[in-house]
């Protein structure tokens, strides 16, 4: 829990991960640029109080990610988010057994959400079953450019994606998180788009589609699918550290959030360990959208409650302290949630 | 001999050449020339006429469609030049850098570069991203007007005509945007219409739509310049300032603000002496 002038916010990480970037566990080129990448991601973005080394961002194991997001960080509750990348990773990025090891013995504190690989077909269904039952999972974590053999990439409507889907509903694993990648064949066409998203999220209504990154970087295509869609969410993984050094970009991205999908369906997350949660939440909480940005109206504390954590242990189930809890807001199912929090044409009023 | 564009030699001027060719190479998601966001490396000139320019990205995994359409551009552009007699564009330190840059040296096209995981060609994606481009313009446009007159009704934007928007830079953008798609450009065509030309239904939601689009564009495109100047440290160099969506943190690395902090470190160092 985080309290700052007298209020108090239950927080929920949506999105973290345990990985192992070391140099045993590299196979190729491919998961050196990988690691490599999000180490940029992590040195552009972060304060420079905040920036790691190379080394330490490799691999932190799990006393440090315990100390990282419950001593340090104010987390309440954390989901793990792995991403495979069998292709790049001899035993894989995400660490599956260390990690739910890890919230088999933290239960309170830790949910382990795993992946599928609809490319794996039938076998890939079993292993899915089994999957559910040993980890008891509410969640999975489906990364659509995940290498696999000679294809790279698939789409949420694929065929087969649907019978992994209609096991999903089968076993209660009702909450489905996506991180769209750059390569998905054919390379036509933009594999950003996140359309695929909204005919399985109109064809699967009993299931909760979480777009991790908003989307971005296709934020606009993503908000009109989530504004049709009532299971449609958005997850703040990657997002939230412009509030840092892009405070404007950022308040621009939560404006139209706020307009689009509502302050019911937003979810925050550290994205750890490319982000630590202290400094994100911290800063959130004191963050105000700019004052010439009139277009949007300001954040309020009930908003940030609920992005933080209350949206999340919902659709997870965490139990929440009563005095911490909030009622949803009056919002329409579809369409623009809030049209009078970010409308320009109000400019006249403020 | 071999030169290097980017520092002012005597005798440069088939490098200035191959810079000025590239300028209209187009980041088509960023809708930026590849110069202006710094991801032309180096660009090497021989006495025979022999080009090799090698092109830098933010990242590894940047989108192998998008870093084809950029490499391929290039090689068009320069095997245009009159004088070149051979071309070579390398992408470098990217996922697909041996796929792309053999695929270029051969000359193999889109679909022999990528084989099975070509279908057709990339002018879907192009066309994609020139709407996308024409949004964002309309909506600067708009809400340029809007901002200098906020009781403004917002319903009224979709009577505004060509005539009615002060000249100046983003007037000019959306007018380059209009021709890429063949939409009129004479002073009573609309603002506010789609890349068939045609006016929306509901003009806030319209414009609300195109403003998403607009950040989209913006912030991808100031990440994306974050991203290589982190990842190719110096590449700030080669950075042209980009207006829209620039905030205060910019000031920190863009060579054409002349930061405070630079003057009185300056004189500190002076007074020491």
């Amino acid at each position: 829990m985080y309290s700052k002038d007298g209020e108090n916010y239950f927080i929920v990480d949506a999105h973290v991960a345990l990985w192992d970037a070391r140099p045993e566990n590299i196979r190729n080129v491919q998961g050196q640029q990988f690691i490599d990448c999000f180490y940029d991601y992590h040195a552009n973005l972060s304060p420079e109080s905040e920036v790691w080394s190379k080394e330490a961002y490799l691999y932190q194991g799990g006393e440090r990610l315990m100390k990282d997001l419950f001593e340090d960080g104010y987390v309440d509750h954390a989901i793990f988010q792995p991403a495979h990348l069998g292709e790049f990773y001899h035993r894989g990025f995400g660490q599956t057994d260390e990690a739910s090891a890890l919230a088999a013995r933290h239960p309170d504190k830790l949910t382990y959400n795993h992946n599928f690989d609809p490319r794996n077909g039938e076998a890939g269904l079993d292993q899915l079953r089994a999957d559910a039952e040993r980890f008891g999972l509410k969640g999975v974590k489906l990364y659509t450019a995940e290498w696999h053999g000679a294809s790279r990439g698939w789409r949420l409507d694929d065929p087969m994606a649907y019978r992994y889907f209609e096991l999903c509903r089968e076993l209660g694993i009702t909450n489905i998180h996506i991180h769209k990648g750059p390569t998905i064949r054919p390379l036509d066409r933009d594999a950003f788009d996140v359309a695929d998203v909204d005919h399985a999220a109109t064809d699967f209504t009993d299931l909760n589609f979480v777009v991790e990154h908003v989307g971005l970087p296709r934020l606009e295509d993503f908000c009109w699918i989530a504004t049709q869609e009532p299971n449609v969410h958005g997850g703040l993984a990657v997002a939230m550290p412009f509030m840092h050094t892009r405070p404007r970009y950022f308040a621009q991205i939560i404006g139209e959030l706020l307009y689009w999908i509502g302050e019911d369906r937003i979810q925050f997350s550290s994205d750890y360990a490319l982000w630590t949660p202290r400094w994100l939440i911290e800063q959130f909480v004191d963050f105000q959208i700019p004052e010439d940005l009139t277009e949007y109206a300001p954040l309020t504390t009930a908003q940030k409650k609920k992005i933080l954590g209350l949206n999340a242990a919902k659709m997870y189930d965490i139990e929440v302290p009563a005095a911490l809890r909030l009622p949803a807001a009056d919002e329409p199912v579809t369409g623009p949630r809030q049209p009078e929090a970010a409308d320009l044409g109000a400019m006249a009023a403020v | 001999m071999t030169l290097t564009a980017g520092r002012p030699v005597v005798g440069t001027s088939r490098a200035a050449d191959v810079r000025r060719a590239l300028a209209v190479v187009m980041d088509p998601e960023l809708d930026e020339p590849i110069t202006d966001l710094g991801f032309v490396r180096s660009v090497a000139v021989d006495e025979a006429g022999g080009v090799e320019v090698h092109l830098r990205l933010p990242t590894s995994f940047c989108s192998p469609n998008f870093a084809y359409l950029m490499t391929s551009d290039s090689k068009d552009v320069l095997t245009a030049l009159p004088w070149a007699s051979s071309v070579v564009v390398q992408l470098d330190d990217h996922h697909d850098s041996d796929r792309i840059n053999a695929g270029l040296a051969a000359d193999a096209g889109y679909r022999g570069t990528f084989g099975q995981e070509a279908e057709q060609d990339l002018e879907e994606l192009r066309e994609t991203f020139r709407r996308k481009a024409h949004t964002a313009a309309v909506e600067r446009c708009l809400t340029e007007l809007l901002r200098a007159r906020p009781e403004r009704d917002v319903e009224s934007l979709g009577d505004v005509r060509l005539a009615d928007l002060a000249p100046g830079q983003h007037t000019e953008a959306l007018l380059r945007r209009r021709a890429a798609l063949a939409l009129p450009l004479d002073d009573t065509a609309p603002v506010l219409v789609d890349h068939a030309g045609d006016p929306p239904q509901d003009v806030p939601l319209a414009l609300r739509r195109a403003r998403s689009t607009r950040i989209s564009i913006d912030g991808n495109a100031h990440f994306c310049r974050g991203l290589l100047r982190t990842r190719y440290p110096g590449s700030e160099q080669d950075q042209v300032h980009r207006a829209d969506g620039s905030e205060a943190a910019d000031e920190a690395y863009d060579p054409t603000f002349i930061p405070l902090t630079t003057l009185k470190t300056t004189q500190t160092e002076e007074t020491d002496r």
